[in-house]
């Protein structure tokens, strides 16, 4: 499953789309909006996204994960549009027969997105803006 | 002979050039890399990005690739997910 969304992230509703007999590991990864920065308070963060590309480079993920690891189900859930502190920006969840394999593909998903998918965020601050990692 | 082609911005790309698309007037033939050219003409601080891809038709593209007049061309800033 994967979803691009405004929306909030319904942990439950993708723990339960993620469980099965086979499974029996289930990884969890929450990337969740911080209030801070380097130490600068941060009021909120703006997503957004090239949809079409964002989902089909998620796509690609999902597939590479599939053919290293054995992977019963999986969920990617990214979030687009403006979230405070404390809100999920991204869930990824991965269903293995066994913890290792879960673990590995949960982190090899989510390291990859943050390299490869055109989604951006911008971090606003009490006193000015920034779009993370735009600039040298 | 010059064919336009349009240009989605993302970002901080749109907040620089204050669109979110653009029509560039390229010659035939014309490669990623000369659309590069002109838009770093056009919006000199573009330059200050710390990397700048195209994607054409939702795929990253090659500088040499040659873009089409139908072709949906995108600039993809670094991108910063998760």
């Amino acid at each position: 499953m994967i979803t691009l969304t405004t929306d909030p992230i319904d942990v439950t509703a993708a723990l339960q789309y993620l469980q099965s007999e086979q499974a029996g590991a289930l990884d969890l990864f929450l990337g969740v909006v911080r209030d801070n920065t380097q130490d600068r308070p941060v009021d909120r963060l703006e997503y957004e996204a090239y949809d079409r590309m964002a989902i089909s480079e998620m796509q690609k993920i999902a597939d590479q994960a599939h053919e290293r690891w054995p992977i019963l189900r999986y969920a990617i859930i990214h979030r687009k549009g403006v979230l405070g502190t404390g809100e999920i920006a991204v869930l990824i969840g991965v269903a293995t027969a066994h913890r290792a394999d879960a673990f590995e593909a949960c982190r090899y998903i989510i390291d990859t997105i943050k390299q490869t998918v055109p989604i951006w965020k911008k971090e606003v601050f009490t006193d000015g803006e920034v779009w993370v990692n735009a600039h040298p | 002979m010059n064919t336009p082609v349009s240009v989605l911005l993302f970002g901080i790309t749109r907040d620089l050039t204050g669109q979110s698309a653009l029509s560039v007037p390229v010659g035939e033939g014309a490669r990623v890399c000369d659309l590069l050219d002109q838009l770093y003409q056009a919006y000199p601080p573009l330059a200050g990005i710390k990397s700048l891809l195209v994607a054409v038709n939702g795929e990253y593209a090659e500088t040499d690739q040659v873009l089409g007049s139908k072709d949906e061309i995108a600039l993809i800033p670094p991108v910063s997910g998760g």
